[in-house]
């Protein structure tokens, strides 16, 4: 921070600009192949083609959560409940393929497991919907509503199952539910199922994102909801869009989990939604809305998955995992932090630090979000 | 007509001075090589049009900025400012133009933010603070209670609080970014006063204005920069409007409004019997009972104080604000219960007073700001087109002569009222029938005030309805066919723009006609 810079060094500051700016841009991205080659190097099984694949697999778990949760936390808030919604859509799913009794007509229903999937990615909208309604139109913080959502959509999901697991999800023929195991174990062109909603779901958000009105109206009431409003932009319905997106999101993991195991467990996916914040702050974005990226989320995921896996291989013990994977995170939102400072330098006023001016941001929620952070 | 006392110290001793400042911004030279001293006991304006470096100098006077190059010396010795702490902590305080403010926190909190007073055992001396911001408040003539939420302030008392801050700094060097711009003329006038009262301290003043004629005032020496280069300075004496215009602009401007030849079509927007109940004490009604009509082709200003219910009436015409009673009409068709967005849909645009709380996304760029609002326009299919969008953008940035680098450029680094203009922009491009615009031209130098103006009277020629809020009586007279004041929530009078005065217009709002005498040379002349 040193005042100046002699006129010599000062030709060459344009360009050394625009290496931090790649450096910090692409850190994620520099972790990512730091972990892959150390690993490489400690373990020959590491940087095998199967390895890889099985990798991939974990990581589009993750990394379908987080691209839901990336959207939320782009218009600023937080969805605590994802980890839930996968083990209630997962449990959803797992009861429909045993058959639904329907005692009052006497019969038990068999659906066909494409209505399966869509019922259990509706409860996952569901439980969005009223995450977004909540935050809309009731006010609350979205750390608190999407809390509330956490407890009320596991107790649901131990409610259906009355806390047992559905087993043998694969269905009969007789009754023409079957199939339903392909979603997490069928694979197309030699990539599981998994990677390719991974990747069909990144798209779409990253179209949704950068191509539609939609995007641009997140992006902007992430920045600034008063002027957002003020512009005509319909900050309550993008904002529950956002959240049922994120449900929705949180129901495909269950589906492809419950599927690949062929069987549902209403403990599913708990703290998931922990690894999918992680995975968004990794790559980039702003707890405080506004800024964010697929790309760095993506990465941001693919970086918690190889290297967790990467520590399994190796032989490290779970609990150094814990440290090292909570270590990596820290080490992330730290550079993020030097990034908007150097950012701020090219922003508006005020003191370095103090943040743009505090009224641009939805105060209350916005000090919810960044607690998460600090836990 | 500028009266300034003599009484300009004829000291030569020099608090700050800085030498050969350069500012780069990426590739935009904000300083080039800027030599300047702050004199002990006077005040300093520095002039000069949006974008012409003012803040930025001031930024790195006062610690907030490093400057690329350039050295400064606070009493003859070197110095560097880390921060703007580092510089408080030398006696250098600085209110700033985007004010800068937590709204979550009380009035009390915020003027000692980060320098609390501390009782012995080591907690917040509260009482001790409010001691403090009650004898600041006198001082400033403000009625304001230090646990006050600054959040439930409007924009002016802000500004006082940020005064006030400064003031607490007791500092030796203060500068003044801009600290009228939401004033009240009274409320200027007392802090010409605290001034006044600082100088016979000492203490060193820089301020900052684009009311050229209320800033000649208060200024012993007169700085000019343009283009980031310190093209002219004297002392006050020597010098008068029409010499701070001419260095300002570099050449003397003959702009001036377009000729306002009202022809005025059928009502664009009625308001009737609209009432509108203050937040805070809901019993009481900011807007009281307001009825005006605004036809196709007029620009229609509404003047009154500070407080006046201005703003209130235009957020709540604009669907931003609940309203209790009363009926706001859009080319005929009843417009109550519709949102903001739908308003917008149907013609109806507001360009809202704070700039920074309502106006902008600190996030976005600048051609994004200025394209938000009339997003679906760009839209085939369901996906943006990027083509139709910049060619709309780089319309706007045209059209309102917005000073950019490049329409990707991150909207904070423009000058504050460089903002101003693009927020405008905003609004036109969603070809609106009717602009609401409060305070259309806070922060934006002479040249561009013209512009705005003419540019409203040029949209308006072509049928739009323009609904102007402004509390400068310059601006109130020469930039509308017809004027309305409001005054505690009433509509109290209503004249033909050409055919009245000052006089009869400020008496009318309730403000001391007096101030009208000294100010009266039209301000708004100034550009010519
Ligand atoms: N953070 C920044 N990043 C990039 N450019 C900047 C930044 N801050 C200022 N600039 C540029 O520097 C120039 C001077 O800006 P500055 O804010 O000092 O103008 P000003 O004289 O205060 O104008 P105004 O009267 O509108 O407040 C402008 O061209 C502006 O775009
Ligand atoms: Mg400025």
């Amino acid at each position: 921070m040193s005042a100046q810079p002699g006129a010599g060094l000062f030709r060459a500051r344009t360009e050394k600009i625009n290496w931090n700016a790649v450096f910090l841009e692409g850190r994620a991205l520099i972790a990512l192949i730091l972990i892959v080659v150390i690993f490489a190097s400690m373990s020959d099984h590491y940087l095998t083609a199967t390895n890889l694949l099985s990798m991939t697999r974990h990581v589009a778990f993750n990394a379908v959560l987080a691209l839901g949760m990336l959207m939320v936390i782009l218009h600023g808030g937080i969805d605590l409940s994802v980890g839930s919604t996968v083990g209630l859509s997962g449990v959803v799913a797992g009861s429909l393929l045993q058959g639904l009794d329907l005692s009052l007509f006497d019969i038990v229903a068999y659906p066909a497991v494409w209505v399966v999937v869509v019922v259990a990615v509706a409860v996952g909208a569901l439980a969005g919907y009223v995450n977004g309604l909540m935050v809309t139109r009731f006010r609350v913080a979205p750390f608190v509503a999407t809390l509330g959502m956490m407890y009320m959509a596991r107790g649901a999901a131990m409610l259906i199952a009355d806390g047992r697991t559905f087993p043998e999800l694969q269905g009969d023929p007789e009754l023409g539910n079957t199939g339903f195991s392909a979603i997490g174990n069928g694979r197309l062109l030699g990539i599981p199922m998994g990677v390719w909603i991974m990747i069909g779901v990144a798209v779409l958000v990253a179209i949704l994102l950068t191509r539609t009105p939609f995007g641009r109206w997140l992006y902007s009431i992430g920045g600034n909801s008063r002027a957002a409003e003020l512009s005509g932009v319909p900050v309550g319905r993008v904002v529950r869009s956002v959240y049922v997106i994120s449900g929705m999101c949180a129901a495909l993991v269950g589906l492809i989990l419950a599927s690949e195991l062929t069987a549902a467990t209403p403990q599913t996916g708990q703290m998931y939604e922990l690894n999918a914040i992680a995975a968004v702050v990794i790559g980039g974005a702003a707890l405080s809305g506004g800024r964010g990226t697929v790309r760095g989320t993506l990465i941001g995921a693919f970086v918690i998955g190889f290297l967790t896996d990467g520590l399994v291989i190796v032989g490290v013990s779970e609990f150094w995992q814990m440290v090292i994977t909570g270590a990596v995170i820290v080490a992330a939102v730290a550079l993020d932090q030097f990034q908007q400072r150097l950012n701020h330098t090219r922003r508006g006023p005020g003191k370095p630090g103090s943040g743009a001016r505090p009224a641009t941001k939805p105060a209350e929620d916005k000090a919810a979000a960044s607690a998460t952070v600090s836990n | 007509m500028v009266a300034t006392q003599a009484a300009a110290p004829t000291t030569t001793d020099v608090v700050l001075h800085a030498t050969g400042i350069t500012k780069r911004y990426g590739g935009v030279d904000a300083l080039k090589g800027v030599d300047f001293e702050i004199r002990p006991g006077a005040v300093t304006t520095l002039f000069g049009e949006n974008g012409a470096g003012k803040s930025t100098l001031m930024k790195i006077i006062s610690g907030v900025e490093q400057p690329t190059s350039g050295t400064l010396e606070l009493d003859g010795a070197p110095v560097r400012f880390g921060s703007s702490d580092d510089a408080l902590d030398k006696g250098i305080a600085i209110i700033h133009q985007e004010l800068n403010l937590a709204p979550n926190l009380s009035v009390r909190d915020n003027i000692f933010l980060g320098r609390e007073l501390l009782t012995p055992f080591g907690s917040v001396d509260r009482s001790a603070e409010d001691e403090v911001v009650r004898t600041l408040m006198e001082r400033l003539e403000e009625d304001l209670d230090p646990a006050t939420k600054v959040a439930d302030l409007r924009l002016g008392q802000q500004q006082i609080v940020e005064i006030a801050g400064a003031l607490a700094a007791d500092a030796r060097v203060l500068i003044m970014d801009e600290p009228t711009s939401a004033l009240s003329a009274s409320e200027v006038e007392v802090l010409f006063k605290v001034i006044e009262d600082l100088k016979a301290d000492g203490v060193a003043i820089v301020y900052i204005s684009h009311h050229l004629e209320e800033a000649l005032h208060v200024t012993d020496r007169a700085v000019v920069l343009r283009d980031g280069e310190l093209v002219a300075q004297d002392e006050v004496r020597h010098i008068d409007l029409a010499w701070v215009v001419e260095k300002m602009v570099g050449a003397a401007d003959e702009e001036v409004f377009a000729s306002l030849d009202p022809n005025p079509g059928e009502v664009v927007l009625g308001v009737s019997d609209l009432v509108v109940a203050d937040p805070q004490a809901p019993e009481r009604n900011v807007v009281d009972h307001v009825s005006l009509e605004v036809r196709a082709g007029e620009i229609v200003c509404v003047y009154g104080l500070m407080g006046a219910g201005r703003t209130e009436l235009m957020e709540a015409v604009a669907g931003r604000m609940p309203v209790v009673a009363g009926q706001v009409t859009l080319q005929g068709r009843d417009v109550g219960g519709l949102n903001v967005r739908d308003r917008i849909d149907l013609g109806l645009g507001l360009v809202p007073e704070d700039r920074q709380r309502d106006g902008l996304v600190p996030q976005l760029s600048v051609g994004r700001n200025m394209s938000l609002a009339s997003i679906g326009d760009f839209v085939r299919g369901i996906f943006l087109s990027g083509r139709i969008e910049n060619g709309r953008i780089e319309a706007g940035i045209a059209k309102t002569r917005v000073k950019t680098s490049s329409p990707n450029a991150p909207v904070g680094s423009l000058s504050g009222g460089n903002q101003q203009k693009a927020v405008i922009s905003k609004m036109l491009l969603t070809e609106p029938n009717v602009l609401l615009l409060d305070e259309p031209t806070r922060g934006i130098d002479v040249g561009a005030r013209a512009e705005i103006y003419s540019l409203l009277a040029q949209q308006a020629q072509q049928g739009l309805g323009v609904l102007y809020v402004t509390s400068e009586i310059g601006e109130a007279i020469t930039g509308s066919n017809r004027l309305v004041v409001m005054h505690k929530g009433r509509l109290v009078a209503e004249f033909d723009s050409r055919k009245v005065d000052r006089h009869t217009v400020m008496a009318a709002s309730g403000e001391n006609a007096d101030l009208a005498g000294e100010t009266a040379e039209n301000e708004m002349g100034a550009s010519r």
